[in-house]
């Protein structure tokens, strides 16, 4: 599939609801199993990964086009994403602090754990492997992190229902969130029909 | 042939990216996270400090020569550094609440180590905290207790003079070396006598990897120069004319230590009691010095039992844990006072054997070690 040919806005819708990079890909599990018990930060966890995701999105493409590309570099590629990823997120962290102290409180540790978030590196390697432009690149961080962000909240919003459900003792926790992550992707099929270009 | 120049071109190439953000970063630092001079009122005004901002309040002080006590260093692991904070504190932080209890809600009081000064603040710093001052000192020997405690004899420099109260403790600051890249706190009780001015002794045990026993265990020598800050404290010796209890365990001697040299010293005669837990032979110390005190001090008795001797140790002494000896050795508790040192876990076990026995709370008093 020619995905370099689609165009920004498409991009940006579909990798929120056609290729949500949390549930077609399940890319960045971890933090999406341990923060989705509230609604109110898995909402402010996933404004940070909009945020990075589409910072390291920016920066990572030129670096990769105009440094690495004409150096013969992309054997580095790998290292140097992550460093910018690290960057980014530092520079997220000084921002929330300053912003919002009660936010930066409530992300805790998750805050610099958005380093280690695979959704983010799978979002910076999609667009390299994928060919996007740079606005397609920008459109897609943007969209990847609205899209991890809808589906945290969302799933956060059907924990909170399911505290009062009677759940199977073996399945407690992350297995009946798997079992609801896999129904919600099923969900998200649907939309494919939706963009088709995407 | 290897290609040795496109190597170089790879990691010029990453170090330099490196360094363009490094630079990116330190900017941010000084602008996003940049809080500037901050005004802190201390104590209705009687005080005012202008302090860079953006660091935590308990440094912040430390630095200003405001010392305010605390066992971890600044790790929120120990609840000791509450102030109350009347404004510019902002709201809780999820790591100050398991040591914020309702009262401390209701007066503003916070955990120093973990508000940071962002803004102007008014607080408020008890005045016998101003007396704290840090002092210097030289290292004037060093003995091995057990394998894995070491007494350390801290001479004060210039003829200085720390006044305390037996009982309390100082912080060692260990400097930035490494395991540690800058200069941290841990504290210790004074062992002793308060008599001796112009010395302190501490009991350090060895925590495998910790900075500050690392640091006296693989370092520290003889003549070397330590500061030290204090004395902070609640634990001392009440005045009454019951009779004493005294618990301890591993480091935990060397408040209790100082306290009975401070008895035999100011010539308090009550009769006392002096258990100390340990696991083993090898882990007593100071057996001697303690039938010595059994000597000059009557009334006073002392009680060292092992919880696993082992086989050729050849113990006849007291056998089991310590709170087995104890409701052993007590039927009911009514004209006693009991003082506790060493871990949580064997304080909070003895002090359900007093409770049961009758010993009311407000007559239990002890140091747990953080």
């Amino acid at each position: 599939m020619n995905w370099s040919a689609v165009g920004p806005a498409a991009v940006f819708f579909g990798a929120i609801f056609t290729n949500n990079i949390l549930l077609t890909n399940y890319l960045g599990m971890c933090s999406f199993l341990a923060i989705s018990r509230e609604v109110k930060s898995s909402l402010g966890l996933g404004a940070a990964v909009v945020f990075v995701m589409g910072m390291t999105n920016a920066l990572n493409w030129p670096i990769h086009y105009f440094i690495l590309v004409p150096l013969k570099l992309e054997y580095l590629g790998f290292i140097v994403y992550i460093i910018v990823i690290a960057a980014s997120v530092q520079l997220v962290e000084m921002v929330v602090e300053r912003v919002s102290e009660s936010l930066y409180q409530n992300l805790g540790i998750f805050l610099p754990l958005i380093t280690v978030n695979c959704a983010v590196f799978g979002a910076v390697l999609f667009m390299f492997i994928r060919k996007y432009t740079f606005l397609g690149s920008l459109a897609f961080g943007l969209g990847g992190g609205l899209g991890w962000a809808l589906a945290i909240v969302a799933m956060a919003g059907l924990r909170a229902k399911m505290a009062r459900a009677r759940v199977p003792r073996g399945l407690e926790g992350a297995g009946i969130a798997l079992i609801i992550a896999g129904i919600m992707s099923l969900a998200f099929m649907g939309f494919s029909g939706m963009i088709p270009a995407a | 042939m290897f290609p040795i120049g496109a190597f170089f071109i790879g990691i010029g190439t990453a170090a330099a990216i490196a360094a363009v953000l490094a630079v990116l970063l330190a900017i941010a630092d000084a602008t996003i996270a940049n809080y500037g001079e901050v005004k802190i009122s201390i104590n209705n005004g009687s005080k005012e400090l202008t302090v860079d901002g953006g660091r935590p309040l308990l440094s912040t002080l430390t630095s200003e020569g405001i010392f305010i006590p605390s066992a971890c260093g600044g790790r929120g692991s120990c609840g000791l550094c509450k102030l109350a904070v009347k404004s510019g504190a902002g709201e809780y932080a999820p790591t100050e609440l398991p040591w914020i209890t309702e009262a401390d809600r209701k007066a503003n009081v916070r955990l120093s180590c973990q508000v940071k000064v962002k803004r102007e603040m008014q607080i408020v710093v008890p005045e016998e905290l101003f007396s704290i001052k840090q002092y210097e000192t030289t290292v004037a020997s060093i003995r091995d207790l057990t394998y894995d405690i070491k007494e350390v004899t801290l001479k004060l420099k210039d003829s200085q003079a720390l006044d305390f109260k037996a009982g309390r403790y100082v912080q060692f600051v260990v400097p930035a070396y490494e395991l540690t890249p800058d200069p941290v706190y841990r504290a210790y009780s004074i062992s002793s006598s308060p008599a001796r001015k112009d010395q302190v002794e501490l009991e350090i045990r060895l925590v495998p990897n910790g900075i500050c026993t690392t640091y006296v265990f693989q370092h520290l020598k003889v003549g070397d120069s330590v500061n030290i800050n204090g004395p902070y404290g609640e634990f001392h010796l009440r005045d009454s004319e019951r009779d004493l209890i005294f618990v301890a365990g591993g480091s935990g001697m060397a408040p209790i230590k100082s306290i009975l040299l401070d008895m035999l010293e100011r010539g308090i005669r009550r009769k006392a009691t002096y258990f100390f837990g340990a696991r083993a032979v090898r882990d007593l110390f100071l057996v001697e010095e303690m039938r010595e005190l059994e000597k000059k001090l009557p009334g006073f008795k002392f009680v060292p039992a092992l919880s696993n001797p082992e086989p050729g140790d050849n113990w006849e002494g007291e056998k089991g844990l310590i709170t087995e000896v104890l409701s052993r050795h007590f039927e009911r508790l009514d004209h006693h006072e009991a003082y506790l040192c060493g871990s949580p876990g064997m304080i909070d076990a003895s002090i359900k054997v007093f409770k049961a026995k009758g010993l009311p709370e407000e007559l239990i008093f002890f140091d747990k070690f953080a």
